[in-house]
């Protein structure tokens, strides 16, 4: 018996979904007085593999993430061989994916996005209609299969002295492959951002942006936008936060020129801390809010970019 | 090309989230539903868009009670051509993967197509656990999808890159924001769609794998701490010094 957990490890540095994912099963694996097993994939250095809490590792170097069948026959496999009782993974764009298929394959319940550990009924929580509510879910199989919200827990990072081994179980051929990948840019990925920076229609035209882009790079935040704004291509849609868009739980969300419709703050409202700019002061918006400006955009953010400005400085 | 499209029946986005039975079932109580908008939006008017290119067919299916045929008439009225119903309240998302591919089993789709996830459960569970059931890729959050020459092509915005992914037929797809235009259905959709085959089909055996056993609202919001707009610069030290956020 032992838990699981699946996660990526590839690029510059571990990913904090990762840690967190870590951090998940290592509690995990303390309350049920058992061992934690990391099933991982790509070219992550052993050294760094073996440094993450993690009492092995079992690394399969020749799958990449474009085909989760393959990832899931591979965490279905070293589940089985570990006899595994949890298997944790990250329920970010790969997670989400492998989850409900190694559910599937182990015929096990699976709780999706969840936010907290078992309690002490066994019970996990997760959100539910678009986080306007959450569900305690409960787990009936001998198998459980979890993923993780990001940002849902601290990250206890603790040094590892994991044994790595490298696995050699049959996945198949990938049938799903990348032919390419276009980078978005400098910026943050907007998923991954503690802090954003959105704007509606308030801001009036694309033209103006360049203000919401400066206070952005001062905080260090990712820029987002409304679904209005994303429709009339002012902006990627790719940066659409709400109910048809992007789901996001950033620490700090800053919404400017944004009236606050319910299909929009069902998009944000996992967000720590929420900061809303409008000068229309009934915006259903500023009831949502933790600290608020009744006040036009144009005049409110050169006066924010400035304070971000002698804050960075002072830091 | 025979596409498969999965149609959730979910409270309209904008309805009131109550629940009942000492908080352990949502209150449907005078609440409209609607089509699950990632389905509607994305993944049924792009799989028409594929049907009117390239010819074939687009059927949809709902595991639900006769309360759902409503909403599957709405998607016949946007356009599809035939629609099951499995006959059965969902248990959880496994139990709805299963009701899904016992039909689609067998009956040679090409493609299969569901919304990222429902806006009720939120569990983006059924699509990739239809693909294991039937032993099929899957690509998920697709924001662009075209077939050509037996294959799929698809763009998906992942970790704030564009990732284009390729694979053969048949595939299952997960559709998000990108992918096609909202189709508002017209008078000869809704009229056609009154006499377009529903069939309804009994559910095979499942169990629920998970249950939600307690529903919870969040606790209510502290009023705003509002900042006049002249001090705007002062919402920063707050951020800073107060909420610890920057």
């Amino acid at each position: 018996m032992s838990v699981i957990v699946f996660a990526d490890t590839r690029g510059a540095k571990v990913a904090k979904s990762a840690l967190e994912t870590l951090t998940y099963g290592r509690k995990l694996a303390n309350k049920e007085g058992t061992t934690l097993t990391l099933a991982t994939f790509g070219d992550a250095p052993a050294d760094r593999l073996a440094a993450l809490d993690a009492n092995k590792v079992t690394v399969a170097r020749n799958i990449g993430d474009a085909d989760n069948q393959q990832l899931a026959r591979f965490v279905a496999d070293v589940a089985a061989k570990e006899g595994a009782k949890w298997v944790i993974c990250s329920h970010d764009d790969t997670g989400k994916a492998v989850a409900p298929r190694v559910a599937a394959r182990l015929k096990a319940g699976e709780v999706a996005g969840a936010t907290t550990l078992p309690n002490e009924q066994g019970h996990i929580k997760r959100n539910v209609f678009s986080g306007k509510a959450q569900a305690w879910v409960e787990l009936k199989t001998p198998v459980k299969v979890v993923s993780l919200l990001p940002n849902s827990i601290p990250v206890e990072a603790a040094q590892g002295t994991a044994t790595v081994e490298e696995f050699t179980g049959d996945t198949g051929t990938a049938k799903v492959t990348v032919k390419e990948v276009r980078k978005a840019g400098e910026g943050i990925p907007l998923p991954e951002a503690e802090i954003v920076v959105s704007a509606g229609r308030g801001m009036k035209g694309p033209e103006n942006w360049g203000l919401v882009e400066e206070l952005a790079k001062e905080l260090h935040a990712a820029t987002a936008c409304s679904r209005p704004v994303s429709d009339m291509d002012w902006r990627p849609h790719h940066e659409h936060v709400g109910q048809t868009g992007l789901a996001i739980r950033p620490n700090l969300y800053i919404a400017i020129g944004i009236s606050g419709a319910i299909q929009h703050l069902a998009g944000v409202n996992g967000s720590k801390v929420i900061c809303v700019i409008n000068n229309d002061p009934e915006a259903p918006f500023f009831k949502a809010a933790d600290y608020g400006i009744v006040g036009d955009a144009f005049q409110v953010l050169p006066k924010l970019i400035e304070a971000a400005k002698k804050l960075n400085a002072e830091k | 090309m025979k596409i498969l499209v999965l149609i959730s029946h979910v409270p309209d986005t904008t309805a009131r989230i109550a629940f009942t039975n000492d908080n352990t079932a949502y209150d449907a109580n005078g609440v409209q539903f609607i089509v699950n908008p990632y389905d509607e939006w994305y993944a049924l008017v792009r799989a028409l868009e594929l049907k009117e290119a390239q010819g074939g067919s687009v059927t949809t299916i709902t595991v639900g009670g006769a309360a759902t045929e409503p909403t599957i008439r709405k998607a016949l009225a946007i356009g599809a051509d035939d629609a099951v119903r499995v006959d059965a309240e969902p248990k959880d998302g496994h139990d709805v993967a299963v009701q899904v591919a016992a039909y689609a089993k067998d009956k040679g789709f090409d493609l299969v197509l569901a919304g990222k996830e429902t806006i009720d459960h939120n569990g983006s569970q059924v699509g990739p656990m239809v693909a294991e059931l039937l032993e099929l890729p899957f690509i998920s959050l697709a924001a662009k999808l075209d077939v050509a020459g037996g294959k799929a092509t698809a763009e998906r915005d992942v970790r704030g890159d564009v990732e284009v992914v390729e694979c053969a037929l048949p595939l299952v797809v997960s559709c998000a924001k990108g992918m096609a235009e909202q189709r508002i259905p017209n008078m000869r959709g809704i009229m056609a769609a009154r006499t377009k085959p529903l069939q309804v089909v009994p559910a095979v055996a499942s169990e629920a794998l998970s249950t939600s056993v307690k529903f919870e609202l969040p606790p209510p919001k502290q009023a705003v701490k509002l900042i006049p707009a002249e001090e705007a610069g002062k919402l920063i030290e707050l951020l800073h010094t107060e909420a610890k956020v920057i």
